[in-house]
Formats: structure tokens, C-alpha cells, sequence
């Protein structure tokens, strides 16, 4: 687990959010006929994740470092750690994410957009059809059939705001732990009016703004939360929104920033067991296991 | 599959939406776009189906990759990909 050494009381990362690896003690990736493996560069947070015959074995989940390789391969490195398994033990791997062509070990390369919606199918079950994919650097909206096929989607990725990387910029200026952005959002006794831009550089001149003018922190992170959930209800605005709806992404996590879109739809989201950020690095564990059968079923 | 390509910031919302299921994989519009704004990509991971989409390298500011092809005073000309497309799969929202 990489720590920083920067971190003292007088300049704590605020915004620093759980890195995390597990694996399930319970399957030998041994006998395991089909061993898949997803790889999700993206420009916040990487993962990977490995399947043994379609089952979730082992998952990472770490900051994305300066250089693309090396963020594929500590999570990779990451995943199997205590396992015994090696990269080469793998017979099919799959790059995703913005830095997908990045992954020197990956077999093929699929784009996020269906390995979110495949992964979100196996997340959330066959019943989702919506997804909105709130990333650290980019927001997707995606509308899939009941087998995670894409059927329509649209993304933002032009900038920072109503994003993640937006979220740990709050979190460090406010001084509020990121993950308890959410909970502190929620403990108003009235919703505040919305910051006027998402636009992290402006909201962050405004929300010093209404810290002068002697807003309390959960007020001001409630007009953030709230502006930012507004903006991705626009994108999703496009594509058009059918139940089950389900939000993947770090994003997700913030119970801030999911209440409130949940509010604007009228309905609630669905929820998974399986942490909200492996999505897409585990809908291409997926295709790789598909892809795998594949290329046995013609040998 | 709607493709929405494009983003939306301060000044607009630009998108280039394109039908997958219409496109016929004939690739004039790559060929026909000035600005090489298309590309052809994978339709589906499973199969190997190539249909015309906005190059990663674009998507972020179409706004002016297409300025030049798009209608500046009283005269509206079909933009070139638009009028390449025999299955009228390409539309531009802005």
C-alpha cells in the first residue's frame, strides 16, 4: 500500500480516498478452466480485476500514477498479490479506460463505454438499463439491453467538472475528508440554491465566496453536491433514462451527489455489493472470459 | 447504438450523433471529412464489425474541428459527412 510521506496535521490530503485490494480466499484459480483478467486505466484511479471461469476472484483498486504501464501493472501486481498467481498464469486479458492502449500485457483493447455497461450488468443483474458512470476525470451516460449491450451513450470528458477529480479538489479546499463529503452534504436543514458553475476553478472562487459570507461547510458542500448532480442530470438528459438505474464510479459513493440525482429522477438507484468503482475493469474481465471461449470453441 | 460523440461546456453543447445500427461500414465519411474527425472503430467487442465514429483525439473539440465545414451566414450547405452518408446515419446538433 504506497503511503505519503507528506501527510502531517498541517497539510493532510483531504482528499485522499481508500485504495484497496481483496481476494477471495475460497476459489483455487487453480482449477479454474477460463482465468480472465480486466484492466481500467483511468486518469484518476486504476483497477484490475480476475475472474476464474466468470466468477469474481481477485480486485485492486489504486490512484493511476504518472505513467500508464506502471499504473496497469501495480494494479495487476496488486491483485494477485497472496494469491501465487502470476500475469502469465492469465490466458485472457482486456485494457480499458483512457489509458486502454496502455496496457502492455492486455490481449485486446474495448472501449469504457461497453465495458461499463457489461460490468454494470453483472453488478447490478440483467435488470439495469441505465448507467451513469461518474469517473474521476469524465461523466458517461449509458443505455444497454438486458445482455450489457450498449444501446446508446454519450460522455463528457472535456473537463474536470462534476467529476471526481472535482470532488477531491472540494474535499481539499472545504478540509473535509472525502469520504465524508456526502454525509456532511446531506446535514442541512435546508437545501441551499446550487453553486452556479460545476466549473472547479470558479466553484472553488465561489465557494470561498460563501465561506466568508459565513456559510457552514455542509452548506456550502450541499450547493456543490447539488450543482454537480444537476449537471450529470442533464447528460443523462440525452440518452434518456429507463429503470433499473444504476450509478458506477467513484462517484457513487457519495451518498451527497447519488441522493440528489436520485431526487431530480423521482426514483431511487440500484445498489451492489461489489464496490462501485470496478465497473469497468470488470466488465473487460468479462469480455476476456467471453473472448477466451471463443477462441477455444474454434481450435 | 445512438453514439453521442462531443462534450458540452460554458459555450454549448456539441455533439455528433451517429446511428450504428443505419451505418453500412462504407467509410465515406472518413474519407470525405477534411479535418479527419472520423474514424472507424469496433461496433461490438464480440464481433468484428467496424462502424464510423469521432476519433478520441476530436471528440474533445469538435466545436473546432468542424467550424469549417459548418454554415456561417444565410446559406446552409449539407456538411460533407452529412451528404456522404448514403444511410443517413451522421446527424450534428449544433
Amino acid at each position: 500500500m504506497p503511503t505519503d510521506t507528506h501527510t502531517t496535521e498541517q497539510h493532510k490530503e483531504y482528499w485522499r480516498w481508500q485504495e484497496n485490494h481483496w481476494h477471495d480466499e475460497s476459489i483455487d484459480w487453480r482449477e479454474g478452466a477460463i482465468l480472465s483478467a480486466g484492466v481500467d486505466v483511468g486518469s484518476v484511479s486504476s483497477q484490475a480485476v480476475v475472474m476464474v471461469d466468470g466468477r469474481l476472484y481477485a480486485w485492486s483498486s489504486r490512484r493511476t500514477g504518472s505513467n500508464s504501464p506502471n499504473s496497469a501493472r501495480d494494479a495487476m501486481t496488486w491483485a494477485q498479490e497472496h494469491t501465487g498467481m502470476q500475469v502469465q498464469d492469465i490466458h485472457f486479458i482486456v485494457g480499458t479506460g483512457y489509458g486502454r492502449v496502455n496496457v502492455p500485457f492486455a490481449h485486446k483493447a474495448i472501449t469504457e463505454i461497453h465495458c461499463h455497461a457489461r460490468g454494470a450488468n453483472f453488478m447490478y443483474g440483467n435488470q439495469v438499463r441505465t448507467i451513469l458512470d461518474m469517473g474521476g476525470q469524465d461523466c458517461k451516460a449509458i443505455r444497454c439491453d438486458d445482455k450489457g449491450k450498449v444501446v446508446a451513450f454519450q460522455m463528457n470528458d472535456k473537463c474536470a467538472a462534476g467529476t471526481g477529480r472535482g470532488m477531491e479538489v472540494f474535499a481539499d479546499l472545504l478540509q473535509v475528508p472525502i469520504d465524508q463529503v456526502g454525509p456532511m452534504s446531506l446535514d442541512v436543514e435546508q437545501e441551499p440554491p446550487p453553486v452556479s458553475t460545476t466549473c472547479v476553478v470558479f466553484a472553488k472562487s465561489e465557494a470561498s465566496g460563501l465561506l466568508r459570507q459565513g456559510w457552514a461547510k455542509e452548506k456550502v458542500l450541499a450547493a456543490y453536491c447539488s450543482a454537480m448532480a444537476h449537471r450529470v442530470f442533464a447528460l443523462l438528459d440525452r440518452v434518456g433514462v429507463e429503470r433499473e438505474f444504476a450509478i458506477t464510479g467513484g462517484i457513487a459513493k457519495n451518498t451527497g451527489v447519488v441522493k440528489r440525482i436520485e431526487r431530480e429522477l423521482g426514483f431511487e438507484s440500484i445498489k451492489s455489493g461489489i464496490d462501485s468503482q470496478l465497473a469497468g475493469a470488470l466488465g473487460a474481465a468479462l469480455f476476456g472470459h467471453a473472448l477466451e471461449q471463443r477462441q477455444r470453441a474454434k481450435r | 447504438m445512438q453514439a453521442h460523440h462531443g462534450y458540452e461546456d460554458g459555450s454549448g453543447r456539441f455533439y455528433i450523433t451517429i446511428d450504428s445500427q443505419r451505418c453500412n461500414g462504407c467509410e465515406a465519411c472518413v474519407a470525405v471529412c477534411p479535418a479527419q474527425v472520423l474514424v472507424m472503430i469496433e461496433e461490438d467487442p464480440m464481433e468484428q464489425v467496424l462502424v464510423a465514429a469521432v476519433s478520441d483525439e476530436h471528440r474533445r473539440k469538435i466545436k473546432e474541428s468542424c467550424a469549417p465545414c459548418k454554415p456561417t451566414g444565410h446559406d446552409s450547405p449539407t456538411l460533407p459527412c452529412v451528404a456522404a452518408c448514403e444511410s443517413v446515419a451522421i446527424q450534428h446538433s449544433w
